[in-house]
């Protein structure tokens, strides 16, 4: 009976403990969350997501510019190293056995690790110098720098949980090797992938320092990609240190807008792969 | 004992076929023929080369890193080993159905049966439309799945994805089946289909099939061969070969003394 009663004692109390763990865990993120809602919360209304900045002595304006700019910049850091990423993690998987694979999985490990200001300079020197301006386009290509590493990783890792026996299937078909990892394990491992590709937008989304050095910012709405544009964490950014009540107030809507988009992008993740992970 | 198979020239040969797996071989200097129209079964212990020699006929043992293969295989006199043939050729012609149902997730039930198709010549739909029907019923699964055509394979249970496999191993029109112990991973009701299944499918096709089961090795097949140690010990017609066999290896192995 004693060895019964401390059994459950120490049994009550790891489980609590890995209940504070956990509450721990969560305890930062509410209190980032809570604290954007009571401050941001306020300063959003339609004008936020319809209008742009406004002249100083101007009150009101809205954030509608660094919105889209974002959309935009996201979107061509995806067009750019969705691909990219995709193609050479299905070939890390695929066909990298020998020592280019071993040295592609390197290369993009340490690419993983590497701060995103020096990729913001790297795009900054070999982008916006040669070109002379400022620009969309270079914010995507660096966010994309940052993109191609996450979804090549992800999609190795999606591509290597396909059965080895569909790929005997495909090939006993008469499928060429190329078509096979295409058509029939990419396609299989594709909800996996596309979960990837989601987590590594939402990463990129909220990254500031690469902008910083290329897509500049804009106070004005403007979807012209070849010229400095705004983006969500770079008018924050601005914003939160300028000196007037007003745009801090925005700032703080800015920032719960940006968390809310980063939220959703996992969220659709999570969706994305609802239901599979029974399967093996 | 069955009548003896009438004199057409064998639609499969190999001369002294072997493989090695790195520098352990397989299966050594095997001669076999496979008649067409009848059912080939190869028995033997594990380990024994039977699935190896097996892989040998549709070029798939090459697949696997360091493996290497000498020897000739003839498929109606045509070496599939020849420099100038594509091993992708090769396998549209000897279609294989393998140990575990492996139907592709992703896809429907039709597009499974029509997999092979999209590698081969461009048809239209009502084509294909048409070469899924006759595949599913030559595989006895139409009436289980003609409501359920896009609905995922991962439904069925085993046994009719092993069917769908078949489906999907005919729908090209290949010359010879291959099936690799496909009863293995399947209860005796699945088991008893796929045995019915091959009785039918050596009216068009000619088939080769690997099994643990003597039963039924005994059961499906016209001919039978008997591997031991990667080298073929006796070939014969079944009923002969389990009757009397004439080596002492392959009396051991069917009165179960050993494998």
């Amino acid at each position: 009976m004693a060895i019964r009663v401390s059994r459950r004692l120490v049994g009550a109390a790891m489980t609590g403990a890995t209940y504070s763990a956990a509450l721990i865990a969560i305890l930062p993120l509410a209190a980032i969350f809570g604290m954007l809602v009571a401050k941001g919360a306020g300063s959003i209304d339609w004008a936020f997501f319809t209008r742009s900045s406004v002249p100083l002595g101007e009150t009101g304006g809205g954030f509608a510019h660094a919105i889209v700019g974002t959309l935009i910049i996201v979107g061509l850091a995806c067009a750019i190293g969705v691909p990219v990423g995709v193609g050479i993690g299905i070939y890390l998987a695929e066909f990298g056995a020998g020592w280019l694979g071993w040295v592609v999985r390197y290369v993009a490990d340490i690419l993983n690790g590497t701060p995103s200001i020096v990729i913001g300079i790297f795009a900054w020197t070999w982008l916006v110098k040669p070109m002379g301006t400022f620009s969309a386009l270079a914010g995507g290509a660096a966010l994309s720098v940052i993109l191609v590493p996450i979804v090549a990783r992800t999609t190795e890792e999606m591509v290597r949980l396909v059965p080895n026996s569909l790929r005997e299937a495909a090939l006993a078909l008469g499928y060429p090797r190329w078509r096979t990892s295409l058509q029939i394990v990419g396609r299989t491992a594709g909800a996996g992938i596309v979960t990837g590709v989601l987590v590594a937008m939402a990463r990129v989304a909220g990254e500031t320092a690469p902008l910083l050095f290329t897509a500049l910012g804009n106070q004005f709405f403007s979807t012209r990609l070849t010229g400095p544009m705004a983006a969500l964490p770079l008018q924050v950014y601005v914003y939160a240190v300028g000196p007037y009540e007003e745009w801090r107030r925005q700032a703080w809507a800015g920032a719960l807008v940006l968390i809310l988009l980063v939220l959703s992008l996992g969220i659709a993740a999570r969706w994305v792969t609802r239901g599979k992970r029974a399967r093996g | 004992m069955s009548a003896a198979p009438p004199p057409a020239p064998p639609r499969l040969v190999t001369e002294g076929l072997a493989a090695w797996y790195g520098s352990v071989p397989g299966i050594r200097d095997v001669s076999l023929a496979f008649e067409a129209n009848r059912v080939t079964a190869l028995i033997g212990p594990s380990g024994c080369g039977k699935s190896t020699m097996l892989r040998c006929l549709n070029r798939m043992h090459e697949l696997v890193p360091g493996t290497r293969v000498a020897g000739r295989v003839l498929l109606d006199g045509n070496d599939i080993y020849a420099p100038d043939v594509s091993p992708i050729a090769v396998r549209r012609t000897v279609g294989m159905v393998f140990q575990k149902p492996t139907p592709f997730p992703m896809m429907s039930v039709a597009e499974n049966v029509a997999a092979g198709l999209r590698v081969g010549p461009p048809i239209s739909r009502s084509e294909r439309d048409g070469i899924v029907e006759r595949a599913l019923r030559r595989a006895a699964l139409w009436d289980e799945v003609k409501d359920r055509l896009g609905d995922s394979p991962l439904a069925l249970s085993g046994g009719q994805q092993q069917r769908l496999c078949v489906a999907r191993t005919i729908a090209p029109e290949p010359e010879v089946i291959l099936l690799d112990e496909p009863t293995a991973s399947l209860d005796p009701l699945g088991s008893a289909r796929i045995e019915e299944l091959v009785h039918e499918l050596k009216r068009e096709f000619t088939v080769v099939i690997v099994t643990h089961n003597l039963q039924q090795a005994a059961r499906v097949s016209d001919v039978t061969a008997f591997f031991y140690l990667g080298a073929l010990i006796e070939v014969g017609p079944t009923a002969q070969l389990f009757t009397a066999p004439t080596q002492p290896q392959t009396e051991a192995y069917i009165t179960g003394r050993f494998g």
